[in-house]
């Protein structure tokens, strides 16, 4: 780690790069100087003309520089369920996915629900030192959904938005209140909407498949549901709202409408329902068991226009880490969630491949998108920003092993499954914190 | 009833192996998979109705029956199935208790499978509980109900019943009639009947029919009495009484005045109509004492008995393949 360290303060150059810069929407031959850990300048041609001797200089042969990936919704086990995934293994699989920043979620044991667990969790990342993590606070005390938790005081503390994670928040007063405070602290509430009445007890959409699998399904309007009225309370109150992990075609209607309406609503969708659809459960494979579950196919290709389209902003990894345990377990009583820190990137570019999205408006979904939400300089490829950066390879083919993954638990969806685009550096503050041999 | 020998030899010449290593689903077999079979298994039918009841055919085979749901019927059914074989049979019911105490079910299943099954026997509430089981044992599996999808066996044993009734299953109009969307049963009986070419209806309140079934293939009816109507065959399903109390349908007597079978509703299907529940039934819930207890309408008994006869051919063909491998 220190010989790491010591590159990073090193000024490097990176030339023959495919520069990609989301905030200029630039996606083109370029070179970028990294110093004292922020970008020191950036050509739109190859390379420098004169490159001073004390840089070390990096041939990129074409591969693509951008800045790295943002990714607004991770799960650890830390604290609390350690076995699963600690503060560090996350973060070493972020930095092998070109993952440079990561918004931990609150609903650990105990929860990030004061500022001193906020501290905790900085600490802890300070100490780890590879990647920016920053920690997302509980809504509400407990994640219980009664009772508002100390926005204020975690906000100061350090947390980036705040969120009961996985469980809604049912009681509309509860969230009708946090949104009204919220907007006078200027910080963001992330909702998952999902009708708790329609989802209780299902384990995936309801679909012939799901009929003929003898499983519970739930529809997809109890996501829709659960979004009309968030998106009421967002009128009525004015406050900023993540609508987290939109899946379906019928809510996407809502936010569509929302969203023309001028309301200050954005939305995350997860890798997993941008590359799978129910069908991929296949014969009971708990790897494709999330939560919200996956949904038709139809529904897929809604969010992905609707990704094309801007309507959703970020794109989330959803990493969800569980155990063999947790997993090897029958349909319904298998641990929801997937790991998806290492694949995000390459699974995202399989989007650019199919010629669904430009590349520069794919990455954006990762980079400045997410800054902006969280009012972060990184995230674009600017001088004076962070010298967050991830070259990426985007032709190489890779197959998924999940038994090669670095997240301590090895639930990946894409276990076997090809895709293109290797990681070849990642960049932290001007720090390389992921390499891989040429 | 018939001579032994001819039972034998005719057993012989209906032996077949199974086209799988495991039992899952009533979709494993085409039609002349299901045929044949059937044919098995009617060969079965006159052992059991002898003094002898024993053959050898799985003579030093160990068949395991893991029930992690109580099931007095189709335990004892696969345990006598298995014994008539001349296998050893051991029944395992791991209490919920154990698995609470954090013992998985792969734990499970994978301390009997070093124990070395031929044939490991399985019922579990959740579904896809066998499949998962299959890729981790070594021995056969046979899916003997898992949760609210799959009990191939009993479609199997319905449709000798209805073969040994009617001659033949094909063409057929048959009417499934009740809580479809937590049926195993049903969903067993809607592949297996459709693979040997009946005509399916499916009757029930909209609330007990699952997602997407309108694209199975069957009619679908919410009015028993046009559900029924000229049907030469009304099988009935159990519904489990938590379910009555207004969550997935208002009360036990308003489901028996609209989907509860009796002699009035009965008058309208086929002349020749007869009637069959997997058991057990709820008296005055689903079906009417009168109906149920009717020799000259009624195939229950049939099943049960013909329940042996069934998971004997299943037990050997499936044996049969393993001495192939």
């Amino acid at each position: 780690m220190a010989a790491l360290n010591a590159s990073g303060a090193q000024p490097c150059a990176f030339i023959n790069a495919r520069l990609v810069d989301p905030e200029s929407g630039y996606d083109g031959v370029g070179a970028l100087v990294v110093s004292k850990g922020v970008i020191a300048d950036v050509i739109h041609r190859p390379s420098f003309d004169n490159l001073s001797d004390d840089l070390r200089v990096i041939d990129c042969n074409g591969a693509m520089l951008a800045p790295g990936l943002i990714d607004l919704r991770v799960k650890t086990g830390e604290p609390g369920a350690e076995t699963k995934e600690t503060l560090k293994s996350a973060a070493r699989a972020a930095a092998a996915g070109g993952v440079t920043s990561i918004v931990v979620q609150p609903d650990t044991d105990p929860a990030v629900d004061d500022p001193s667990m906020v501290d905790f969790i900085l600490r802890r990342a300070r100490d780890i030192e590879l990647v920016h993590v920053y920690p997302a606070g509980a809504a509400t005390k407990d994640l219980g959904g009664e009772r508002m938790a100390e926005l204020g005081l975690m906000r100061d503390a350090g947390a980036v938005y705040f969120t009961d994670a996985d469980r809604s928040i049912v009681n509309s007063k509860v969230l009708q209140r946090l949104l009204t405070y919220a907007k006078a602290f200027g910080v963001l509430i992330s909702h998952r909407p999902a009708d708790p009445w329609l989802s209780q007890g299902t384990v995936l959409t309801s679909s012939e498949f799901a009929g003929r699998m003898g499983l519970s399904g739930q529809p997809t309007i109890a996501e829709r549901i659960m979004l009309e009225r968030d998106l009421a309370l967002v009128e009525l109150t004015g406050g900023r709202l993540l609508v987290d992990q939109i899946t379906c075609a019928d809510a996407l209607q809502s936010l569509a409408r929302a969203k023309a309406k001028g309301l200050p609503v954005h939305a995350s969708v997860s890798i997993n329902h941008l590359c799978f659809n129910t069908l991929d459960i296949g014969d009971y494979r708990t790897f494709y068991k999330l939560n919200p579950p996956l949904r038709s196919e139809d529904d897929r290709q809604a969010v992905i226009e609707a990704l094309a389209s801007g309507l959703i902003d970020v794109v989330v990894s959803a990493h969800a880490p569980a155990p063999a345990e947790d997993k090897r377990l029958p349909f319904d009583e298998a641990t929801p969630g997937a790991v998806g820190l290492e694949t995000l990137l390459p699974a995202l570019l399989g989007l650019y491949h199919d010629g669904r999205l430009p590349l520069v408006d794919l990455m954006r979904t990762v980079t400045l998108a997410p800054a902006k939400l969280l009012g972060l300089s990184a995230g674009r490829l600017t001088p004076g920003s962070p010298a967050d950066l991830v070259l990426c390879d985007l032709g190489a083919p890779v197959v998924i092993n999940a038994d090669n993954l670095i997240s301590k638990s090895k639930n990946s969806p894409f276990d076997g499954r090809r895709l293109q685009g290797q990681v070849l550096m990642t960049l932290v503050d001007g720090r390389i914190v992921h390499q891989i041999e040429p | 009833m018939t001579q032994t020998s001819t039972d034998l030899s005719l057993m012989q010449a209906n032996m077949f192996a199974f086209p799988r290593r495991h039992f899952i689903s009533a979709a494993d077999l085409n039609r002349p998979q299901a045929e044949q079979l059937l044919n098995l298994a009617d060969s079965f039918v006159g052992l059991s109705r002898q003094k002898n009841k024993k053959l050898d055919l799985l003579k030093g085979r160990t068949v395991m029956n893991l029930f992690f749901e109580n099931s007095t019927r189709t335990q004892s059914s696969f345990e006598l199935a298995g014994k008539r074989l001349g296998a050893d049979v051991v029944n395992m019911s791991p209490r919920s208790s154990s698995m609470s105490k954090g013992e998985t079910l792969i734990d499970t299943a994978m301390t009997l499978n070093a124990m070395q099954p031929d044939l490991l026997v399985i019922r579990h509430a959740s579904s896809g509980a066998a499949a998962l089981l299959a890729q981790k044992v070594g021995c056969s599996v046979v899916n003997a109900g898992d949760g609210q999808h799959e009990h191939p066996t009993q479609a199997l044993l319905d449709a000798l019943s209805i073969r040994r009734a009617f001659g033949q299953v094909e063409g057929l109009t048959v009417a499934i009639c009740g809580d479809v969307a937590h049926s195993r049963v049903a969903r067993s009986n809607v592949a297996m009947l459709q693979t040997l070419g009946a005509r399916v209806r499916l009757v029930g309140p909209p609330t007990l029919m699952p997602s997407g079934v309108d694209r199975w293939g069957v009619e679908l009816f919410h009015d028993m009495r046009q559900g029924i109507a000229g049907c030469d065959l009304v099988m009935m399903l159990r519904l489990q009484l938590e379910r009555m109390n207004g969550a997935f349908v208002p009360s036990m007597r308003e489901y028996f005045r609209f989907y509860g079978l009796d002699r009035e509703k009965l008058a309208k299907a086929a002349p020749h109509v007869r009637v069959m529940h997997p058991g057990p039934m709820n008296r005055g819930v689903e079906i009417d004492s009168e109906v149920a207890d009717d020799p000259k309408i009624s195939l229950i008994q049939d099943q049960v008995e013909m329940g042996v006869a069934a998971r004997m051919a299943v037990l050997a063909s499936l044996a049969a393949r393993l001495d192939n491998d």
